[in-house]
């Protein structure tokens, strides 16, 4: 099933090369900016460690990877012994299987999995909206707002529980939101409920503990945006009459659009992708496409397959987070920024 | 109706800072006002806390007769204009301009005839779907105002607005600032440090001095008439020379000083026996053989300076060089530095006032 992943692979390298070569030869005669004076400035040796460390880091763990998923999506499930014989084909069927289920199901379509795919997407947009919420007003007191002091205070408040395994965490959410947790013995105890609420079934734990796993994907992001505003800016705003919320959809919003572009395509992103978190707060009826994902690599043993679940999720994801920057008008470059 | 801006008794502290003390001003409807002083005087704060960024710690702020405790300043009839100019970067000129029509709620058609009426106004008729990034310094300066001007403010506050600009463009906008305010006739506060500045456009100035208000008056009052030492020596060059009061007689005094007996008028009902300073103008002072003056200071040449219509001599002085500018009439003997040399003065040019804080360090 090999016949055709390697040359591509040696076609994207041998690319990759003769693209340096190209940069190379440009960057004799030029003499202003840009790669020859790269070139100029670290020295043969330094520039050829750099570029070279670059385009090897971007081909094998980025490139090669991924190409050898997109062939695996595209190959049937064989034994070992089967590999490389006649029947190592290419087909579409595993993408067809996450479309429309097994050959003999009597449904149309395979809703089981397609349900799943489209709650997974819902959620991780719920979780974005969560953490946009939360982290917004943080991020605007830490950069407009604190002093010095309390801002690196603040820093490290939120950076301190990030050195705590992300397992660990999702746990210490599961005996927060047990029946027998601090929440429901809180309720409990005020009177305000005489039943334990079951919230790992409500999923509320896996949305509390997904959102504060990406809280700082999404806070600095926004810090940086909004501390490189003006001050001035929002008290011109109040000055010419606006109440404080309109400050921040007139002026600071606007402005800090794309921090808050970032944030959100990585909080949305690593939610889609996440596996711990739902593993271990994810209620019992409840399947991130992740898990699917997992199950058919480990469990189901079934990689091929795997293969095409893990590709289609991430390019509707590709696909949705690039909707939604154009919805918003925000460009890819601004994002970087 | 009536936006006289009333500060009454007008404390404010920052901590154990304080800021401004004991200010009481009524500042007159239609006016251009100006607060004049070096950096740290407090006359930012004050007019933050008259646009509404500061509370005042003790005392009030009435504009047009009206309390203005507890207003934010989007309730205040005020607008700022910003040291920085506070621009919106992503909005254009126009949408800049009608910013504060927009939260007002005035629809988009007005909106833009105001707009476009103000662009008229400041010159920028043909600018207003530029970002204003696009622009010059001081057609971003013009903006700024414009924008303020929008919400037709009863009372504009003006924060060193022209202090980003380069010194021609600032002279040229000092007159086009005047010709705006007296067009739109509302009041106009003022802050700078620059006193060209705050001498050609004010209608009255207000010298501030470590969160005290030294002197208010007109610009001639002012130069002429100084209440303080700290204002003699802020507003203008002058010649400080220290020294007791020994006779005091029909608004005049006599002051001995390093330089023998000096007379100049008494304007703060100084005593003898009192410290007091006496403050000569470099332009007052003469070359004694060149006239019959009542003062004559014996000293030193210390340096000639030549500047086309004035030349300058530094004399030694009691404690800093004493400068007189003579204008270039071209019979200015050369002095050599060390030489003895003698000038006069007549009683009524000098002002004599009590020994305080200078301007200099």
């Amino acid at each position: 099933m090999n016949n055709l992943l390697l040359p591509i692979a040696s076609l994207i390298g041998a690319g990759l090369v003769i693209l340096g070569l190209m940069f190379y030869r440009r960057s004799q005669h030029a003499t202003g900016s840009g790669f020859g004076h790269f070139l100029r400035r670290n020295g043969v040796f330094v520039s050829s460690y750099l570029i070279l460390s670059l385009l090897g880091w971007i081909f094998f763990m980025i490139i090669l990877p991924q190409l050898y998923m997109v062939d695996f999506s595209f190959s049937h499930n064989l034994p070992p012994s089967k590999i490389g014989g006649p029947e190592d084909v290419y087909t579409t069927q595993n993408y067809e299987y996450l479309l429309f289920g097994s050959p003999g199901s009597e449904d149309a379509f395979n809703w089981l999995h397609l349900k799943v795919f489209l709650r997974t997407i819902l959620a991780a947009v719920v979780v974005t909206i969560i953490d946009l919420a939360l982290c917004y007003p943080v991020a605007y007191y830490m950069a407009q707002s604190a002093s010095s002091g309390k801002l690196r205070m603040m820093a490290l408040c939120l950076l301190l529980p990030f050195w705590v395994n992300e397992i660990l965490r999702a746990f210490a959410f599961r005996i927060l939101f047990g029946s027998g947790g601090v929440f429901n013995n809180v309720l409990m105890g005020m009177g305000l409920i005489d039943q334990p609420v079951d919230f790992i079934r409500a999923d509320v734990g896996l949305y509390a503990g997904l959102s504060y796993a990406y809280l700082l994907l999404m806070i600095f992001p926004l810090y940086n945006a909004i501390e490189s505003l003006d001050h001035s800016q929002i008290e011109a705003a109040k000055d010419l009459g606006c109440p404080w919320w309109r400050v921040h959809f007139e002026v600071v919003m606007p402005f800090a659009k794309p921090g808050i572009a970032s944030g959100c395509t990585m909080v949305f992103m690593l939610s889609c992708g996440a596996l711990a978190a739902p593993q271990i707060l994810g209620g019992p009826s409840s399947l991130w496409f992740t898990q699917i994902i997992y199950q058919w690599f480990n469990t189901g043993g079934n990689w091929p397959l795997g293969a095409a679940y893990a590709l289609v999720l991430l390019v509707v994801c590709i696909i949705f987070v690039m909707a939604v920057m154009r919805l918003f008008k925000v460009s890819f470059g601004e994002i970087i920024k | 109706m009536s936006a006289n801006v009333e500060l009454e008794n007008l404390n404010i502290r920052f901590g154990d800072f304080h800021a401004v003390k004991d200010v009481n001003l009524n500042i007159r409807d239609g006016e251009f006002f100006s607060f004049l002083g070096p950096s740290g005087c407090g006359k930012t704060t004050i007019l933050r806390a008259v646009s509404g960024f500061n509370d005042p710690t003790e005392g009030a702020i009435y504009i047009g007769g009206e309390n203005m405790l507890g207003s934010g300043p989007n309730e205040r009839p005020t607008a700022l204009v910003f040291q920085s100019l506070a621009l919106f970067p992503l909005m254009s000129v126009a949408d800049n301009i009608s910013f504060g029509l927009k939260v007002r709620g005035v629809g988009k058609v007005q909106r833009r005839k105001k707009a476009d009426e103000l662009l008229e106004m400041i010159a920028l008729s043909d600018q207003g779907d530029k970002l204003p990034s696009e622009l010059s310094g001081g057609q971003r300066q013009r903006v700024a105002i414009a924008r303020a001007l929008a919400v037709e403010p009863k009372v504009l506050l003006l924060d060193e607005p022209l202090s980003a600009l380069d010194l021609k463009l600032r002279e040229h906008m000092r007159t086009e600032l005047r010709r705006i305010q007296q067009r739109v006739g509302i009041t106009f506060i003022y802050i700078t440090h620059d006193q060209g500045e705050a001498l050609t456009m004010s209608d009255r100035i207000a010298v501030m001095s470590h969160g005290v208000m030294q002197q208010v008056g007109s610009a001639q009052d002012i130069y002429d008439n100084p209440a303080t030492s700290f204002v003699a020596s802020f507003v203008g060059e002058n010649n400080p020379i220290n020294g007791t009061v020994i006779a005091a007689e029909e608004g005049y005094v006599s002051l001995k000083t390093d330089f023998g007996e000096l007379r100049g008028r008494n304007e703060r009902g100084l005593q003898p026996g009192d410290r007091a300073t006496l403050f000569i103008r470099p332009q007052n002072l003469c070359l004694s053989e060149r006239g019959d003056f009542d003062n004559c200071i014996q000293t030193t040449v210390n340096d000639q300076e030549f500047e086309g219509e004035f030349e300058h001599l530094y004399l030694a002085g009691d404690s800093r060089n004493l400068v007189v500018s003579l204008i270039n009439d071209g019979a200015i003997p050369q002095f050599s530095n060390g030489s003895p040399i003698s000038v006069g003065f007549h009683s009524d040019r000098a002002v004599v006032l009590p020994a305080g804080e200078m301007a200099y360090e």
